[in-house]
């Protein structure tokens, strides 16, 4: 019934070793990566990357489409650059309180939006994004059009000097498998398997014995400080936090990495991050067109390959990504 | 002139009317909302920009070929309904077996397609569109002043949502558009052309947003962003009221327009976020919507 992934992947051959070398070839690329590519780029894509997995967790295996993730991404780019600008706070606090500042509100946001299903959920929670839009645009703190700019990258633990930039992009890259392997494992664990269950059909999972609410409070939580940890690495690494991050464009986006890697994929939101980073990149001199170019990508995703790029991949070698 | 209060009379008045504006706009995009998502079961994310694209073309007519208002009133809803029929044709038909969520993805790309190609071709800033001479000055009422450009946008915007509720509730063709959202299989089985109805139901939900838009034109300036946030708002309105109902659709419309417009008098850090603080509260109360059937 509510079906998000359009194709259960067909038969799976040597399940889990596909995974592993995939993992271990994209950790090579990213370690290999700064000596050929500019490493503030491949910091942000990083972080995208991370968001959009994020975002990926709650549509790829809960069959639930937020588009209000800016909210938990926005928010705590904020709450980390204020806390480390103002306050005085080190990175990884800052970072910290970012995170607990996303957590905090996907709970509120999450305990109001699964009251309704499918299409409801969606529009639920980009009202409640846009709400929250609202406030940042009002609040003083957030510094309205200007955003927060010049936030120090200080030295983590006291130790790493992050304004040096190889020390950023690793502790940017930590950051990034961290997250993707906490991801890697809940998807995995019992847990993911009756998030699943709830994806395929929820009424039955209920008849099982699974209070499914809770279940998608917590896969909810868990993407929302997922992306809240995306957001405020995002803030130390440009070092900067703006309404660009809280606006629905940005919700947007994010679907749109996780669409065009594949949803429900593990590492199809890691690729759609970078081409849609660097299609912006390299689109930059063009200007508005961006905007078109992205809707037309959406509009290719959803009508010919739903299954994203790392989806066609896997569906192609039948194999698990 | 007198308080209540504290509010001096006309300011209370004049936000009232303002909010009952904002509330036919409110009305007409949510009812056209509902009437899609009804047949078709997409919720229309480019609702926003169809809106727009009806006031340009009210702004193309009147700038390149000299067409006044109402004829724009007339025009612009079946310009751009018959592109909603094309958009309809070439790539909402494909959807209907996939889940619900596409549609809404679809859309949404449609949506940046276009109003990004407008901003590339007429900015971000607003273009000026003139008031009929016919609707021009007011009316003093004694307690406020009355425009009466937006008496007629109220006055219209009702008439035009009473009359699809009319259509839809209380002619035969409603009776087939009702029964063919219950059952379209059936519908079909009794001789009735479906997929021409879904087409048509879908080109004339988005004719209501162009309406609309034309109506907008003349009091907010003609831009390309103006249906993005207005959209957002819309489906909070939808939440609030549930897509069961068409009068639902309408009431709710008319009613939130009215408290925002009531905020912003009282309390008008709030008038931007209070439709979403409702939203939130009607969740928690009555998680299927004021009017909705089912979650």
């Amino acid at each position: 019934m509510e079906r998000v992934d359009p194709v259960a992947i067909a038969p799976v051959k040597n399940e889990g070793r596909a995974e592993t070398i995939a993992f271990i070839v994209m950790v090579a690329a990213l370690i290999a990566a700064p000596f050929f590519v500019y490493p503030l780029f491949l910091m942000k894509a990083l972080c995208f990357a991370l968001f959009a997995c994020a975002f990926n967790l709650l549509i790829g295996y809960g069959g639930l489409l937020s588009f209000g993730h800016a909210l938990y991404f926005g928010w705590a780019s904020y709450l980390t650059a204020h806390s480390a600008k103002v306050w005085g706070f080190p990175p990884e606090l800052a970072i910290l309180t970012g995170v607990a500042t996303a957590a905090v509100l996907g709970l509120a946001a999450g305990a109001l939006a699964i009251r309704r299903q499918g299409i409801y959920f969606a529009m639920i929670t980009l009202a409640l994004a846009q709400m929250m839009f609202f406030f940042a645009l009002q609040a003083k703190f957030t510094g309205g059009e200007d955003g927060i700019q010049g936030v120090p990258r200080g030295t983590l633990f006291g130790l790493i000097d992050l304004n040096n930039q190889t020390n950023m992009y690793i502790v940017t890259l930590v950051i990034f498998l961290a997250g993707f392997l906490l991801i890697y494992r809940v998807i995995n664990s019992p847990f993911g398997e009756v998030l699943k269950a709830i994806r395929e059909n929820e009424p039955r999972t209920i008849s099982l014995g699974y209070k499914t609410d809770r279940y998608k409070l917590v896969a909810f939580v868990l993407s929302a400080t997922l992306a809240g940890l995306a957001g405020g690495t995002k803030a130390i690494v440009l070092q900067i936090a703006s309404l660009t991050d809280v606006d629905w464009p940005m919700s947007g986006e994010v679907v749109l990495m996780a669409l065009v890697g594949g949803l429900g994929t593990v590492f199809g939101p890691v690729a759609g991050a970078f081409v849609i980073i660097a299609m912006q990149n390299y689109l930059a001199q063009v200007g508005q067109w961006v905007t078109v170019i992205q809707g037309l990508v959406f509009v290719a995703c959803v009508l010919l390959f739903r299954r994203g790029i790392v989806g066609e991949i896997a569906n192609l070698l039948k194999i698990k990504l | 002139m007198f308080e209540i209060f504290g509010v001096p009379s006309q300011a209370l008045f004049g936000q009232l009317l303002l909010g009952l504006i904002n509330g036919s706009f409110y009305a007409l995009l949510s009812l056209g909302l509902a009437v899609i998502f009804g047949m078709l079961n997409i919720i229309n994310f480019t609702h926003g920009a169809q809106y727009m694209m009806g006031a340009f073309v009210a702004f193309f007519l009147l700038q390149y070929a000299g067409l006044n208002y109402w004829v724009a009133l007339i025009v612009a809803p079946v310009v751009v309904g018959a592109t909603g029929v094309l958009i309809e044709r070439l790539f909402l038909r494909w959807l209907y077996k996939l889940d619900h969520l596409y549609g809404l993805l679809l859309t949404f790309g449609i949506a940046l397609v276009i109003e990004g190609l407008f901003r590339n071709q007429f900015g971000s800033s607003g273009l000026p569109y003139q008031m009929p001479d016919l609707l021009r000055g007011g009316q003093n009422l004694g307690f406020m002043f009355l425009p009466n450009y937006r008496a007629w946008v109220i006055v219209a915007s009702l008439l035009v949502c009473l009359g699809t509720w009319f259509v839809i509730e209380r002619t035969r063709l409603g009776a087939y558009l009702r029964a063919a959202t219950e059952n379209p299989t059936l519908v079909r089985a009794f001789g009735i052309n479906v997929p021409l109805m879904i087409t048509l139901t879908y080109g004339f939900g988005v004719a209501l947003a162009a309406f609309a838009g034309v109506m907008a034109a003349p009091i907010y300036n003609v831009s390309p962003q103006m249906g993005s946030s207005l959209i957002i708002i819309v489906f909070a309105v939808v939440v609030i009221g549930g897509m069961g109902s068409i009068m639902g659709a309408i009431v709710t419309g008319f009613g939130l327009g009215v408290i925002e417009g009531l905020t912003k008098v009282f309390f008008p850090e709030a008038s931007n976020t209070v439709i979403f603080v409702i939203m939130a509260l009607v969740l928690l109360v009555r998680p299927a919507g004021l009017f909705g059937r089912g979650v």
